[in-house]
């Protein structure tokens, strides 16, 4: 076992630059780059008109002011909208993936090449604004398992693309969904046949490394009736002292009886110690339980990111359907979060879980933002809310936003709501038998999150664990 | 092994002056008890010997093995071996009682340079050891004291010095709070750990846990001072008068 101790003594280890040639649009955003973008990706008329639309709605919005986060504007035009590391036109096998780019996945924990690969975990990995690898996709193509950049999907599968792209979270749903609906690069897709129950985690590495680069990927999960499938995302990039920004959609579609299970582990760089740089992580990601009896389960343990500003929601259409949601949210230095769900009940006998822990330390801020909604058919739905908050020292702070409305009266709806201080009499019960006072604050803090990393599969519950003593570094001064 | 000098200590932000000059000398292998009536300041002196950062030393010195422990972080103390048993044992949500105990080992081993150990030995050990206490190990994966009856609560306390194996044991009201079953148990657990290498300085109110662990010296503690030191003798005889007895003794 590596010790706690040298684990908390690390600093961000994710934050080095890749050296690598990359084809760059200017700054900017206009119709010409995103004809420019949708061009370079080879895509059909459909998909270019789609961006289009959702660039003229984006630009009548207006950016959400609700959020209990504050930033400086954000410069759209100064941003780039399409960097790719340059590569050999198409890439059949893993082999012919620069070697610079293999070592950097490498470095990240995330080796490509299939035979180092934990068995059972999948990945496609993104670098900037494209897929650059995607391990055992043919393994998968034998169960008709469709597991592939979006670029690809887009190519290959086009039929599936435009059935469900913009089924859950439409292009005008929100500021950023539009804003990536028009200039998303790349992404995820993933699609499970009737009664496939995926034999292994699939999982999406998303990396950025170019300088004022946004990323702006798309994820989309469709599992047919009687399927299941449980996925997985991890973030990191490199340290900078300017913020970038990172506005991705995810769509979950989850058939009759189908269950999908999505987690993710969110490290993004945080900024520094002053709160200079990071990464503002604008996030829309929704399911829908379109079929009865489906499942949608959303985990996040979110450490990174300078602001983070995402809910992953379910619409809990089907009847019997159920949506969990299980966060972690840690904010530390001068990290904000506003962050939780939207539980939309619509079906019968539906039910929601939210577990929330909420742990702010330094001058972090840390928001519970949360929406329960019971719809006039929706009978006998039950939805079991719970937030929890800690708080280290004492200039950080947690605030808890529920809203609810129910509109049916056979429904349920129960909110528990704590608030917390790491209590001194703990830290010194732990320190009285030996361990440090860094290692106590971590392991009171990873008790408190304990129930909400038990969602998690196994191997990203240890990586959660060991990036919350990371991400904990000098939070007991 | 523990030799305090004239040790003056304050209590909270309004710095009251709770103890106001201890001498005490204990050697190795021997028992101490320490009694004293309520606020009297025995807690205090367990808590400051453990190095609890609300009692603040404004005088004296705490030497141990020749070390000055005042200054000295409470894990660190833990590590060099001391080692004290709560009034009030604190719970952890979410983190076994196993697992706290094996980071704890862990710990205090690497301080003495010996290898960790990893869950499968732990969990040999840590068979012995419960032993000791008697304690149920279903109580092992359950979080550190949480749901714990009172009698759970002591038995962990003592499990726990069993594991660490510390060179001087502060029980601070090891008794409080316990029926006299679940008091010969702890007692008796107690008793198995005594060694000539470990001292023991047991903080008690009343003489009934001195029925069960026979010490070697008894002190009486009023009002911040050491009043009365003698021999196991000295317990009974204050079990009869009352502490009453010895508060002409205070201004001496």
């Amino acid at each position: 076992m590596k010790k706690a101790e040298e684990l908390i003594n690390q600093e961000y280890k994710y934050g080095f630059v890749t050296e690598i040639e990359a084809d760059t649009v200017p700054p900017g955003l206009n119709q010409d780059v995103i004809r420019l973008i949708s061009s370079k990706k080879k895509e059909p008329p459909f998909m270019l008109e789609w961006r289009l639309k959702a660039y003229e709605r984006w630009l009548t919005m207006k950016e959400p002011t609700w959020p209990k986060v504050h930033h400086p504007p954000i410069d759209y035009q100064k941003i780039i909208y399409y960097s790719a590391p340059k590569q050999k036109k198409s890439l059949s096998s893993l082999e012919e993936v620069d070697t610079e780019l293999l070592k950097t996945f490498e470095k990240l924990g995330i080796p490509l090449e299939e035979q180092k690969r934990l068995s059972g975990v999948a990945v496609d990995a993104v670098f900037d604004s494209v897929s650059v690898a995607t391990t055992f996709k043919e393994k998968l193509k034998e169960l008709g398992i469709i597991f592939c950049s979006f670029s690809e999907a887009v190519q290959e599968h086009p039929d599936l693309i435009r059935k469900y792209l913009g089924s859950v979270v439409p292009a005008n749903d929100n500021y950023y969904a539009a804003l990536n609906s028009a200039v998303f690069s790349d992404g995820s897709f993933c699609f499970v046949p009737k009664g496939v129950r995926c034999p292994m985690e699939l999982s999406t590495y998303f990396r950025i490394n170019s300088a004022d680069t946004g990323q702006f990927e798309r994820t989309l999960i469709v599992a047919e009736e009687g399927s299941s499938v449980s996925y997985l995302e991890g973030c990191t990039a490199p340290i900078r002292d300017k913020n970038q920004l990172h506005a991705a959609v995810v769509e979950l579609v989850a058939l009759e009886g189908a269950r999908i299970k999505y987690s993710t582990i969110q490290n993004w760089y945080a900024g520094d110690k002053e709160g200079k740089g990071g990464i503002f992580n604008f996030v829309t990601k929704r399911g829908k339980c379109a079929g009865r009896n489906s499942k949608i389960s959303w985990t996040q343990v979110e450490t990174g990111a300078a602001i983070t500003w995402k809910y992953p929601s379910v619409i809990l259409q089907g009847d019997n359907s159920v949506g969990e949601f299980y966060s972690v949210a840690l904010t530390h230095n001068y990290q904000q979060a506003d962050t939780g769900t939207k539980m939309i009940h619509i079906g019968k006998n539906t039910k929601s879980t939210i577990l929330s822990k909420g742990i702010a330390a330094g001058h972090g801020s840390n928001s519970y933002r949360g929406l329960v909604k019971v719809l006039q058919k929706a009978a006998q739905a039950r939805n079991y809310t719970q937030c929890d908050s800690l708080l280290l020292g004492d200039r950080s702070s947690a605030n808890t936003f529920p809203y609810i409305e129910v509109r049916n009266r056979s429904a349920r709806v129960e909110h528990e709501a704590t608030t917390s201080k790491i209590s001194e009499d703990q830290l010194f019960y732990c320190r009285s038998r030996g361990i440090t006072g860094e290692n106590a604050v971590s392991m009171i803090v990873n008790g408190f999150c304990k129930e909400v990393f038990k969602n998690l599969p196994m191997e990203f519950a240890v990586e959660a664990t060991k990036l919350m003593n990371v991400s904990l570094e000098g939070a007991i001064a | 092994m523990l030799e305090i000098r004239n040790l003056h200590v304050t209590v909270g932000e309004a710095g009251i002056e709770i103890l106001k000059g201890i001498n005490l000398k204990v050697g190795r292998g021997e028992v101490h008890a320490i009694m004293g009536p309520n606020g009297s300041g025995k807690s205090t002196l367990a808590r400051t010997l453990a190095g609890h950062p609300d009692s603040n030393v404004t005088q004296g010195e705490i030497l141990y093995e020749g070390k000055n422990l005042i200054g000295m972080e409470p894990d660190q103390r833990a590590r060099e071996g001391v080692f004290m048993a709560f009034q009030y044992p604190v719970e952890i949500p979410g983190i076994s009682t196993a697992y706290f105990l094996r980071a704890a080992l862990n710990a205090v081993r690497t301080q003495r340079g010996l290898e960790e150990l990893d869950a499968v030995e732990f969990l040999g050990l840590l068979k012995e050891k419960m032993k000791i206490v008697e304690m149920d190990p279903g109580l092992l994966n359950r979080p550190v004291n949480e749901g714990f009856s009172g009698g759970e609560k002591k038995r962990n306390e003592i499990l726990q010095m069993a594991v660490l194996e510390p060179k001087l044991a502060i029980l601070d009201e090891t008794d409080s709070g316990l029926d006299i079953d679940a008091l010969k148990v702890v007692a008796a657990g107690v008793n198995r750990l005594k060694s000539p290498d470990r001292s023991i300085v047991l903080v008690t109110h009343y003489q009934r846990l001195l029925n069960y662990i026979t010490p070697d010296f008894v002190h009486i503690l009023l009002e911040g001072r050491i009043v009365k030191s003698g021999k196991k003798e000295l317990a009974l005889e204050l079990e009869a008068k009352g502490y009453d007895w010895l508060k002409g003794e205070v201004h001496v």
